[in-house]
């Protein structure tokens, strides 16, 4: 079971409180985890990644394990601490502004 | 008694504000979406129950939101803005092309007759129609691929379609503005389109003649005499009475022909309002006053509208989807500002009271009048 922890804009939008849970297929990577996390919700759907190219939106960020993975392929499969469900994946808004 | 219903987007949520035909006393009901900013909150003329919402930031992008109960629980909806076809350029503030990029919903415009059926302006410039109550989106690409498109240049605020009118007598007749590419006309329910800038001057811009290129901030039309429109330009008050075939322009004798929204009275096709601004670098009112100006003639006479309105020390500005009218009798008209002030005259204008004082930032105004 993969936990993710959205921001709170998108936990609003998305009607849920707290983590969320999502049954992964293999390989569980960035891709897949948001593939499955916008079938269940399909409120975020272009909310964490634009709609035509597919990319994560320039301040969304996804770290876990005390790294920042925004950068990594979104085919890389996500850490095994994250896959074992030890720690969370988190999406969240970037520090933006003043 | 009727009720009335004003719809207000901020940068920083949805409000909704509402009261009995009398408009004295006044409920607020708010922040929706809260954090989000709400370039637009329209609610359609045939089932007044139903309401549309473009909510959009810089980190999560663009939402719209559709209530069927008036506001009281939304469902997300369809937000799949795509370009359709070869997506093409059009010209960035430099001078170099740019590939068309969808950023955001100006303006969410219902059908008169289908609640199911809402057209939305969007940034870079394009004009998309949902049939199926904002679930799904098709663009109507006769528009953006109108020859004139390539040399399309935004203003400051963007490439945006913030104009959306939909011909109440003439079905299939659709008239948009777009800044800063000027206004457009379809006869045949968006599928081609014709420039309707003949008249326009802008000194912003070499050729005077222009066919596009023009900056329209705002038309207005009254739906008894739907060719007779009229337009807030950048600088400039125009009307035309062809459906765009020619402007004239009106600006008379106004401080200031700068600014934002224009209305037309719900009853009186030759009354119009606008919120003179003192110029496109200063965006605040003259002198620090507050004043909306009403035309009885339709234009060239004006007169300051200030009972109710700070005349000193104000500088708030009025956006251009910021001002409706209701159709009660006598008619309202509401406006929002930039200080979060919404204004509102139950006389036709004469006189001014304010229905909330400290919103955020407020993006556009619509008003429902309810059964």
């Amino acid at each position: 079971m993969i936990r993710v922890v959205l921001p709170a804009h998108l936990k609003n939008l998305a009607h849920v409180s707290g983590e969320v849970k999502l049954e992964v297929h293999d390989p569980i990577t960035q891709r897949a985890v948001l593939d499955t996390l916008e079938a269940r919700y399909p409120m975020l759907c272009g909310t964490i990644r634009d709609r035509q190219s597919g990319k994560r939106r320039a301040f969304i960020r996804f770290y876990a394990c005390e790294e920042d993975l925004s950068n990594e392929s979104p085919d890389t499969p996500l850490p095994a601490r994250v896959l074992a469900g030890e720690e969370p994946f988190i999406i969240l808004g970037a520090m933006a502004g003043g | 008694m009727s009720g009335v219903r004003v719809l207000v987007g901020t940068r920083k949520g949805a409000f909704t504000l509402t009261s009995d035909g009398k408009r004295g006393d006044w409920t607020v009901d708010g922040p929706h979406f809260g954090g989000w900013e709400i370039y637009h909150i329209n609610g359609s003329p045939a089932d007044p129950n139903r309401l549309y919402v473009s909510q959009s930031g810089g980190w999560f992008g663009q939402v719209i939101q559709r209530s069927d109960d008036g506001g009281k629980t939304w469902t997300t909806v369809g937000n799949d803005f795509a370009y359709e076809g070869e997506v093409g350029d059009h010209l960035w503030y430099d001078g170099t092309p740019r590939p068309w990029e969808f950023k955001r919903i100006w303006h969410l415009e219902p059908s008169h007759d289908d609640p199911d059926t809402v057209y939305a302006g969007g940034e870079d410039a394009a004009l998309y129609v949902s049939t199926d109550g904002g679930q799904s989106w098709k663009e109507l690409t006769g528009l953006r691929q109108h020859k004139t498109g390539p040399s399309w240049q935004p203003g400051a605020g963007g490439l945006c379609l913030h104009t959306v009118i939909l011909d109440p007598v003439n079905k299939g007749r659709i008239f948009v503005a777009i800044s800063a590419a000027g206004a457009f006309r379809s006869d045949d329910a968006g599928a081609s389109w014709l420039p309707i800038n003949r008249g326009l001057r802008s000194g912003e811009i070499p050729d005077d003649d222009a066919e596009t290129g023009h900056c329209v901030h705002r038309i207005a039309q009254h739906p008894a005499r739907p060719d007779t429109l009229f337009m807030q330009k950048h600088w400039d008050v125009m009307r035309t009475d062809n459906a765009g075939e020619s402007w004239r322009e009106v600006s008379g004798d106004l401080p200031s022909d700068f600014g934002f929204p224009i209305a037309v009275h719900a009853h009186e096709p030759e009354t119009i309002y606008v919120v003179p601004i003192k110029s496109d670098s200063e965006h605040f009112p003259p002198e620090g006053k507050l004043r909306v100006y009403r035309s009885r003639t339709g234009g060239d006479q004006w007169e300051p509208l200030t009972s109710g309105l700070p005349q000193s020390d104000c500088y708030v500005n009025v956006y251009r989807d910021a001002m409706a009218v209701d159709t009660l009798d006598p008619c309202g008209i509401y406006f929002g500002t930039t200080g979060g002030q919404v204004y509102h005259s139950a006389d036709d204008g004469d006189t001014w009271q304010p229905i909330v004082r400290d919103l955020p930032a407020v993006l556009s105004v619509e008003v429902q009048v309810l059964p």
